[in-house]
Order: structure tokens, then C-alpha cells, then sequence
């Protein structure tokens, strides 16, 4: 049972994967993107991951991808142009993403002790002891991350200012009004 | 029962996948999705590994890493905004001047 959910959430993932790499519109690539991040929250809760799996579906799938889906909608963007410039991409692309994917499958292999088995239940990765944890060791993290935040804010509303006077992100930080 | 490869190698495969998007893709958001795919299969690997340690560590430094991603898509899409704002394009083959 638990097998046939692995490959049935994996074989899902890897789908919407690539069918985000074959879709020429930008909003049929997000949706397969939020079945992407479905299926690994779904990954997330089968590895007793059950805080992740929610803030996954809550911060990925909801927040990030509405985001994606409102400025691609924001900016009307059209199907995607195939331009044919680079020919090392044609013929070699595919050929080096392959061996990409085999060196890392080879190195994933060598490295990981077969006997390693994932049994459903067998961790219990508590929300609270979570929760503990990220206020006592990582607390400098997680305050230093509160103001990474603050700065992704403020950058944001200055670089998607619409400025009526000037022209150019760049004039807009200078002329205040 | 699941071997703890098959986890990391789905993994692999899907951040293969992010790096394929983000080298063939010509669209800027598609681009900038394939980053976050990216990020998701990292965020696979160390909630596996979680697991297979049997420690929580791996599962705060996932919740860091959405922390960034949100922030990162958020700056990102400013600029894409603020771009198209600026040359009426996605394309990535257009956007090849630092100036106007």
C-alpha cells in the first residue's frame, strides 16, 4: 500500500514536471507547478512530515503560485515564442540533462546504505518539538529571516512602483513625492 | 516500505527537470518557475534525509528555505513586472541589453 502511494505521488510529480517543460502558455506551466507541490506535500505527510506538508499546500501552493498566476496574468502573457538560436541546446541539451540526472542517481546509490527504508509512522515528526526547536537553537535564524523579509518587502514595493512622472525603476527611488 | 534512495533519486529527477526549464525555456515566469521547482526537489531531499536521520533539523531548514523562496518570488516577480514594464516583453532573447 504504502509503495503503491509512493509511486503513484512520485509518478505524479515527475508528470506535472514535465508537462510544466512542454506547456508554451505560462499559466498551464503554474498550474502543473501547483500539482507539482501537491504531490510532494502528499511525499512530505508519507515521510511523517506533517508541519512541512501543511506549510508546503499554505505557502507554496497557495501563496507563491497566486502570486505567479496574478502577475502572469497581471501582464498578459501570451503563448511562449520558439526562437531557434542555440543549436549546442538542440543537440546536446537533452544528452547532458541525462547525464546529469545518471550522475546523481549514481552518486545517490553509492552513498546511501541500501537497508534504508522508509516505513510509514516510523517517525513522528512532532509539530511542537518543531516548534521548540526553532525558538531555542534557531532563534538568531529565524529573526535574522524575519529581516530578510522586511528588506524583500520594501524592495518589492519600490520595484513595482508605477511612478507617473519619471520613467525607468531607477528614477523612482529618488523622486519622492 | 520504500527504499530511502527511491526519495533521493525522485529528487534528482525533478530537479533535473528544474534545470531543463530553466535552460530551455524562453519565457521569463516559466524560468522563474523551474527555479522554484528547484527548490521544491532540495526541500524533498532534506525532508528525506530528516527521516532517515531521525532528526528535525532537515524539516527547519525546509521551513527556511520556503521562507526564502517566498520572499525571492516576491522580488522576482517585481522585477519581471517591472521589466516588461519597461521592453513589452517576456522573451528571455530580448532582454539581452543591461541598457534601454
Amino acid at each position: 500500500m504504502y509503495q503503491l502511494l509512493f509511486f503513484v505521488f512520485a509518478g505524479a510529480a515527475v508528470g506535472f514536471a514535465i508537462n510544466l517543460l512542454l506547456q508554451r502558455h505560462p499559466i498551464h506551466s503554474a498550474l502543473s507547478l501547483i500539482g507539482v507541490m501537491a504531490s510532494l506535500a502528499s511525499l512530505y505527510l508519507m515521510l511523517g512530515a506533517e508541519f512541512i506538508a501543511a506549510a508546503q499546500i499554505i505557502v507554496y501552493a497557495g501563496a507563491i503560485m497566486v502570486l505567479f498566476v496574478f502577475v502572469i496574468m497581471l501582464l498578459n502573457a501570451g503563448e511562449e515564442e520558439r526562437t531557434q538560436r542555440s543549436r549546442f541546446a538542440k543537440y546536446l541539451g537533452l544528452p547532458l540533462i541525462l547525464l546529469l540526472v545518471t550522475s546523481m542517481a549514481a552518486v545517490i546509490y553509492r552513498q546511501v546504505p541500501q537497508d534504508a527504508m522508509v516505513r510509514f509512522g516510523d517517525f513522528p515528526g512532532r509539530t511542537a518539538d518543531i516548534g521548540r526547536r526553532l525558538f531555542l537553537n534557531y532563534l538568531l535564524p529565524f529573526e535574522v529571516v524575519s529581516i530578510v523579509i522586511l528588506v524583500a518587502i520594501i524592495g518589492t514595493v519600490v520595484l513595482a512602483r508605477k511612478d507617473s512622472e519619471t520613467e525607468g525603476p531607477g528614477k523612482a527611488v529618488v523622486s519622492e513625492k | 516500505m520504500v527504499p530511502l534512495s527511491y526519495y533521493l533519486i525522485l529528487s534528482a529527477i525533478l530537479f533535473t527537470l528544474g534545470v531543463a526549464g530553466f535552460l530551455f525555456k524562453r519565457n521569463i515566469v516559466t524560468i522563474f518557475m523551474s527555479v522554484e521547482l528547484m527548490l521544491n526537489a532540495v526541500n524533498l531531499t532534506f525532508v528525506a534525509l530528516s527521516y532517515s536521520l531521525r532528526q528535525l533539523d532537515g524539516q527547519i531548514i525546509v521551513f527556511f528555505v520556503m521562507v526564502i523562496a517566498a520572499a525571492e518570488a516576491a522580488v522576482g516577480l517585481a522585477i519581471i513586472i517591472t521589466v516588461f514594464r519597461n521592453r513589452e516583453s517576456l522573451n528571455v532573447d530580448r532582454i539581452d541589453l543591461m541598457k534601454l
